[in-house]
C-alpha cells in the first residue's frame, strides 16, 4: 500500500506536519493488553464497588429490572454498530424502532410529538426551556424546587450564561407538593416556563392540571419533567403540560454509575418546529413501500448552524432502543402491573415509617430518621448488604435527618422489613 | 424567464407593484438553488416589514433561506395556499407562489430595485 | 427487468401496534410479596390513569422477530467498510461490550456511597489520565454527553475563564469548513458566530484571521485536521495570533484518529479541546448514540471544570463539589459512565504504541484510497490528507445511493458546506487493503456508470428491501407516529 501512495515508511504520511507539531516521545500508556487481561482488570474494578446489595436509593435512578431480552437485541451489530440513519435505505431498521419509540412515548405521555432522544432528562430540562422561550418570545424560567436538584442545577449552567432569569419557588412543607402561592408569586407577564416534576423529588405527585391551568393563565407555558418513567403506567398522563422532557433510565436502562440513558422531550403538535433533536418520519419509497426517513432536519445543527434549535447531533439511539424493546416486552398490561407493585412495595414501607409529607406518592417517599442521622440507619444497613435512602440535607438543608427511599418492584419484602427495623420502625 | 414587469433583489425576491400594494416572491433561480420545497414561514397579516430586512425562511429537506423583504410596509395578506402546497413554490413561482401582499410604506423603493434584465444579468455573474 | 419480491414476513414486518393483540403479553414478573394496593384509594381517582391507548400487546417471540427482523434491514459496520467521513467509523471490539457489563459496574448507582464506588472512580481517574496524555493537556473532565455537549462545556468554560479575567468578549471565530455543531455550540454558550473563510488551500488564512481578532474575540473553535482532512498547518501561527489578544484556542478534536501518538494539541498551544470518544476510541456508534465528548484542557482552564471533580485522599477516591470557580453541572450526575468504560478496554488494549499504530493505519488507508480514486474522481484540496479526504462530484448524493448497490455505506455526502458536491471518505484503519480494493473497484466502476448508463445510478439503490426514500413527502406532510 506504501508503494501505491509512493512512500516508504509509514512515517512519510505525516512528514508534511510541521516539526514542532509533532510527537516524538513516546505515550505514557502501558503496552497492549490481551482480552483476558482486559476483563480481569475491570472484573476487579467491579469488585471494588458495591456488589449485589439490595438498593433503596432512587432519586432519579432506579434500579428496575431487565428483561433478558433488551441486550439480546440491543446487541446485534446491526444496531450496535452502525451510524446515525442519514441514509434511510440501509437505515430502515433503525428508523422504524425510532419511530415506533416516539409513538409509545406519546401515547404514555399525552403528548402529539416526541423526539428520538436527548442525551438524559436533566439536559432536556434546559432543552425544553429554551424551547418554551422561542415558542413564547419571553425571557423567564420559574422552576420548583421539587424539580431534581441536579437538573436544576444543570438549568442553571445552561441559562446563565445567556441571562436568562431562573427563578425558584417553594414546594409546601405539609404535602410536598408545590406550594400554589409561592409560584404565583414569581409568575409574570417575562415568564416563558413553568418547570415542575411530577412525581417530584420527593417521590409526591403534584397537580398537573391545577397548575397548568395557572401557568397558562399568565401565558406561561407548563414543561413537566419525570424523572421515574414507570410512573407512567399508573399515573395520569401529563396532558396538561405543553412540553414534557423526561428520563426514560426506569425502562430497561442500568444505573451504570448515572449513566449513559436517555432522555426525551415530547410536545403538543403545533411546537414541533421548535422541538430540538432527532425527528423519524413516515413517508413512502421510490416502489410505493412504506418507509421512515429522518425529517424536520432544517431545526437541526448540521443545517441550521448557529440558528438551530440546539446543538444536539450524537444523541442517545442505542440506549432510546433499550427502552423501546422494554416497552414492547412489558406492553399495556405489564407497565400497568409493574407500576402497581412500585406502588404496593412503596406503600408497604412508606406506611411503617415516618413520613415527612402527606401528599400522594408512587414508588419513593421522604422518611424522617427521628433521634438516629441517617447516617447511622445507612451504616447499619450496609452490615444487612442494603444501601439505604439518599441523606436529603445535601439538596435540602431544611430538611436534615430525612431520607429519600426508593422501593422498586425489586425491594423484597424481608429488605423491606430490615430497613423498617433500622428505622426503629 | 424571470417576467419583466417585476422588481428584483439580489436575495432573489421579487416585487409586483399595483397601487399602493407589493407582492413579493421569490425567484424561478431562487427555488431551482433550493430544490423541492417543504415549508414556508412567513410572517402575521399586520406585520410591518422594513426593506432587506428577513420576514421568514423557505426551506427545503436540507437547506433553510432566509426570505428578505423587496419593500417595507405592512403585510396585508399571506398566501394561505402555501402551509398546505409548499410545492407551489417550485411550479409557479411568480404566480400562484406569490409569499406575501404589502401595504407600501415606501412607495419608492421598488422602482430602484434590479430590472429583469439587470437582475437576470445578476445570476449570470453569481453562477460563473 | 426483475421486480423485487417483498413477499416473505422478514421483508415486511409490520409495526409492534399493528401485530398488537388484546391480551398478549411478553413479561413476567415475580408474584407480589406485599398487600396490593389499590391505586384509586392511595392516590386518588384523578391521580389514575386509563390503560394507555394503543400500546403494544405482544409476545416475547413476537418481539425478538420483531426487532431481529428489523435489524436485518441496516446497514452495519459488522457487515462491512463503513467509510462515513468525520465519523470514524472503526471496528467496535466485542470485550469493550463484554467489560460494560461487569456486575459491579453496571448495578451501581450514583448516589451510593462514595466508599462503595472505588471501583469506579479508579476506572473514570485512569481514563482522564491518559485522555490527558494522549491530548498534551492538564486536566479532562469525562462529563459531557457527546461531542456537541463537549463544546458547550468547552466554549462555557473559555466564557468562565475570560470573565474571571474580567471580560467575558462577545464573538467566537468559527472556520466556514467546521461541523454544524460548532455553531451551534457558540450560540448556546452565548456568544456570537463570526465565520472566517478558508483559503484555496482548504486551511484558515492567517493573515485574514489576524485582522478579525480583537478585543472582543473571545476564542476561536478550530477542527485540527479540519473537515477536510487537511492538517491546519499554520496552528502554531494561528494560536500566537488569538493568544496576542488574550484570546483562546478551542480543538475540535473529532478527528484526533488522525493525531493519537503523532501530535498532541496541547504541545502546541490549544487551550482545550473535546474527545468523542464515540469515534476515535470506538465505542460503538449505536444508530446515533450514546456518545462521550470529554474536554481536555490546559492549567488556566482546570478551575472553571464542571461539577464534581475527582478527588483523592488517604481515605480514598471522592467526588469534590467544592469548586467555587466550576461553570457548574453540564449534565445529571458524572458521564456517560458505561461508555467511558469501553473507551478505557480500548485504549488498554491498544496501549501507547497501538494507538500509534492506528493512527498510522488510518492516514495509511486514507491516503491509499485518495491515490486509487484521484485518476476518476477530482479531490476538493490538494493539499496533503490525514486521516480522511474530499472529492467533489456532482452527482455525489446519487453516486453515494449506488454505492449502496455495491454493498458499501456511502460516504458523507454534502459535507462540508464549502465544497459543493462534497464526497468526504474516511476509512479508518481497521479495514484491510482487500475491503478498500473492492471500495475502489466500486466507486470506479460507478464513475463509468454516471456517464454511461446516468439513469442507474440517478435511480439507486436498487438491491436494497427499500428503495429511495422520499424525503420530500416526509417533510412536507409529517407524519411523526403510528395512529389507528
Ligand atoms: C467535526 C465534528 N465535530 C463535532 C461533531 C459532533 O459530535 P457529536 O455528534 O458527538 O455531538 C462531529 C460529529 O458528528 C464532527 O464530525
Amino acid at each position: 500500500m506504501l508503494d501505491t501512495i509512493g512512500l516508504s515508511t509509514l512515517e512519510e504520511l505525516y512528514a508534511h506536519l510541521p516539526e514542532d507539531v509533532r510527537f516524538h516521545g513516546a505515550l505514557n500508556i502501558p503496552s497492549g493488553k490481551s482480552e483476558y487481561e482486559i476483563i480481569d482488570y475491570f472484573r476487579v474494578r467491579g469488585h471494588e464497588n458495591a456488589n449485589s446489595h439490595a438498593n433503596f436509593l432512587g432519586a432519579g435512578v432506579y434500579h428496575h429490572y431487565r428483561p433478558v431480552l433488551v441486550d439480546t437485541v440491543v446487541s446485534r451489530a446491526e444496531f450496535l454498530t452502525s451510524y446515525t440513519p442519514y441514509q434511510a435505505e440501509i437505515s430502515q431498521g433503525t428508523l422504524t424502532a425510532i419511530f415506533e419509540f416516539q409513538t409509545m412515548i406519546c401515547q404514555l405521555t399525552g403528548m402529539d410529538v416526541a423526539n428520538a432522544s436527548m442525551y438524559d432528562g436533566s439536559t432536556a430540562v434546559p432543552e425544553a426551556a429554551m424551547m418554551a422561550m422561542r415558542i413564547t418570545g419571553r425571557e423567564g424560567i420559574a422552576v420548583a424546587r421539587t424539580v431534581h436538584p441536579e437538573y436544576r442545577e444543570v438549568l442553571g449552567t445552561y441559562t446563565r450564561h445567556q441571562g436568562v432569569p431562573v427563578t425558584e419557588f417553594e414546594y409546601d412543607p405539609e404535602s410536598g407538593q408545590l406550594d400554589l402561592e409561592s409560584m404565583e408569586q414569581v409568575l409574570n407577564e417575562n415568564t416563558a416556563a413553568v418547570i415542575i416534576q411530577s412525581p417530584n423529588f420527593f417521590g409526591v405527585i403534584e397537580d398537573a392540571k391545577r397548575i397548568a391551568e395557572m401557568a397558562h393563565a399568565k401565558g406561561a407555558l407548563l414543561v413537566l419533567v419525570f424523572t421515574e418513567a414507570v410512573s407512567l403506567g399508573l399515573l395520569e398522563p401529563p396532558r396538561d403540560a405543553d412540553i414534557v422532557a423526561g428520563e426514560l433510565q426506569s425502562f430497561a436502562i442500568a444505573p451504570s454509575y448515572g449513566g449513559p440513558f436517555a432522555g426525551i422531550i415530547a410536545c403538543k403538535e403545533k411546537y414541533v418546529r421548535q422541538l430540538p433533536g432527532r425527528l423519524v418520519g413516515e413517508t413512502k419509497d421510490a416502489s410505493g413501500n412504506r418507509a421512515f426517513c429522518l425529517t424536520l432536519a432544517t431545526r437541526e445543527q448540521h443545517i441550521r448552524r448557529e440558528k438551530a434549535t440546539s446543538n444536539i447531533c450524537t444523541n442517545q439511539a442505542l440506549i432510546a432502543l433499550m427502552a423501546t424493546v422494554f416497552m414492547a416486552l412489558y406492553g399495556k398490561q405489564g407497565l400497568r402491573e409493574l407500576a402497581e407493585q412500585n406502588l404496593a412495595k412503596a406503600h408497604y414501607l412508606g406506611e411503617r415509617l415516618w413520613r415527612r409529607f402527606k401528599g400522594p406518592y408512587f414508588n419513593e417517599f421522604v422518611a424522617a430518621t427521628g433521634v438516629q442521622s441517617p447516617d447511622e440507619i445507612n451504616h447499619r444497613l450496609l452490615g444487612f448488604q442494603i444501601v439505604g435512602g439518599l441523606r436529603l440535607d445535601r439538596f435540602y438543608p431544611e430538611l436534615g435527618n430525612s431520607v429519600l427511599l426508593c422501593c422498586t418492584e425489586m425491594a423484597s419484602r424481608a429488605d423491606m422489613d430490615a430497613v423498617a427495623e433500622a428505622f426503629g420502625a | 424567464m424571470d417576467p419583466e414587469d417585476l422588481r428584483y433583489t439580489k436575495e432573489h425576491e421579487w416585487v409586483r407593484v399595483e397601487g399602493d400594494t407589493g407582492t413579493i416572491g421569490i425567484t424561478f433561480h431562487a427555488q431551482k438553488e433550493l430544490g423541492d420545497i417543504v415549508y414556508v414561514d412567513l410572517p402575521k397579516p399586520g406585520t410591518l416589514l422594513q426593506q432587506h430586512k428577513t420576514i421568514g425562511s423557505v426551506e427545503s429537506v436540507k437547506a433553510v433561506s432566509d426570505i428578505y423583504t423587496p419593500v417595507s410596509g405592512e403585510v396585508v395578506e399571506v398566501n394561505g395556499s402555501l402551509a398546505e402546497s409548499p410545492e407551489i413554490l417550485n411550479t409557479d413561482p411568480y404566480g400562484s407562489g406569490w409569499l406575501v401582499k404589502i401595504r407600501l410604506s415606501e412607495p419608492g423603493e421598488a422602482g430602484k430595485l434590479l430590472t429583469a434584465a439587470e437582475y437576470h444579468a445578476f445570476v449570470g455573474t453569481e453562477s460563473s | 427487468m426483475i421486480t423485487k419480491v417483498r413477499q416473505h414476513p422478514t421483508q415486511n414486518e409490520s409495526l409492534l401496534f399493528e401485530t398488537s393483540s388484546p391480551g398478549k403479553i411478553g413479561y413476567q414478573l415475580p408474584a407480589l410479596d406485599v398487600p396490593p394496593v389499590d391505586p384509586s384509594e392511595v392516590l386518588g381517582a384523578e391521580y389514575v390513569r386509563e390503560e394507555i391507548p394503543d400500546f403494544p400487546e405482544v409476545s416475547e417471540v413476537d418481539v425478538i422477530r420483531h426487532f431481529t427482523r428489523l435489524s436485518t434491514w441496516n446497514y452495519a459496520i459488522d457487515l462491512g467498510l463503513y467509510p462515513l467521513g468525520s465519523c470514524t467509523m472503526k471496528y467496535n471490539p466485542r470485550v469493550n461490550e463484554a467489560v460494560a457489563r461487569t456486575e459491579g459496574l453496571m448495578w451501581i448507582h450514583p448516589y451510593q456511597p462514595d466508599a462503595l464506588s472505588q471501583g469506579a472512580f479508579a476506572i473514570l481517574a485512569e481514563l482522564e489520565r491518559v485522555l490527558a496524555e494522549i491530548t498534551g493537556m492538564d486536566a479532562v473532565t469525562l462529563q459531557p454527553a457527546a461531542g456537541a455537549h463537549g463544546e458547550l462545556t468547552g466554549i462555557l468554560l473559555v466564557r468562565a475563564l475570560l470573565e474571571a479575567q474580567g471580560n467575558p468578549r462577545k464573538r467566537v471565530i468559527v472556520p466556514d469548513s467546521a461541523h454544524g455543531t460548532n455553531p451551534a455550540s457558540v450560540r448556546m454558550a452565548g456568544y456570537e458566530v463570526v465565520n472566517v473563510a478558508s483559503n484555496d488551500r482548504g486551511m484558515l488564512d492567517t493573515e485574514a484571521l489576524a485582522r478579525m481578532v480583537d478585543d472582543d474575540v473571545a476564542a476561536i473553535m478550530i477542527t485540527n485536521p479540519n473537515t477536510l482532512g487537511v492538517f491546519e498547518e499554520h496552528i502554531i501561527e494561528v494560536a500566537r495570533i488569538l493568544h496576542s489578544k488574550g484570546a483562546l484556542v478551542y480543538m475540535d478534536g473529532a478527528n484526533l484518529n488522525a493525531l493519537a501518538g503523532i501530535s498532541r494539541p496541547g504541545d502546541y498551544g490549544v487551550d482545550l479541546m473535546h474527545l468523542n470518544l464515540h469515534k476515535t476510541f470506538s465505542t460503538p456508534h449505536g444508530g446515533g448514540g450514546p456518545g462521550s465528548g470529554p474536554v481536555a484542557v490546559k492549567k488556566p482552564l482546570e478551575p472553571f471544570l464542571p461539577l464534581p471533580r475527582l478527588q483523592h485522599a488517604s481515605s480514598g477516591w471522592s467526588w469534590n463539589y467544592d469548586r467555587p470557580h466550576s461553570i457548574g453541572r453540564v449534565r445529571a450526575f458524572y458521564g456517560n459512565f458505561g461508555v467511558l468504560v469501553r473507551a478505557l478496554a480500548y485504549i488498554m488494549a491498544h496501549g501507547g504504541n497501538g494507538l500509534r499504530r492506528a493512527t498510522l493505519d488510518a492516514l495509511l488507508n486514507a491516503n491509499y484510497l485518495r491515490k486509487l480514486l484521484e485518476t476518476d474522481y477530482e479531490i476538493a484540496y490538494s493539499a496533503p490528507s490525514m486521516h480522511e479526504c474530499v472529492f467533489r462530484h456532482a452527482a455525489t448524493g446519487a453516486i453515494a445511493k449506488r454505492l449502496i448497490d455495491y454493498g458499501f455505506h456511502p460516504y458523507t455526502v454534502s459535507f462540508p458546506l464549502i465544497v459543493h458536491g462534497a464526497m468526504m471518505i474516511e476509512p479508518t484503519e481497521t479495514e484491510s487493503k482487500q475491503e478498500l480494493d473492492l471500495f475502489v473497484d466500486a466507486l470506479i466502476s460507478i464513475a463509468q456508470e454516471v456517464k454511461e448508463s446516468p439513469e442507474l445510478v440517478q435511480t439507486a439503490p436498487h438491491s436494497t428491501r427499500t428503495n429511495k426514500v422520499d424525503e420530500v413527502a416526509a417533510a412536507r406532510k409529517p407524519i411523526l407516529k403510528w395512529t389507528r
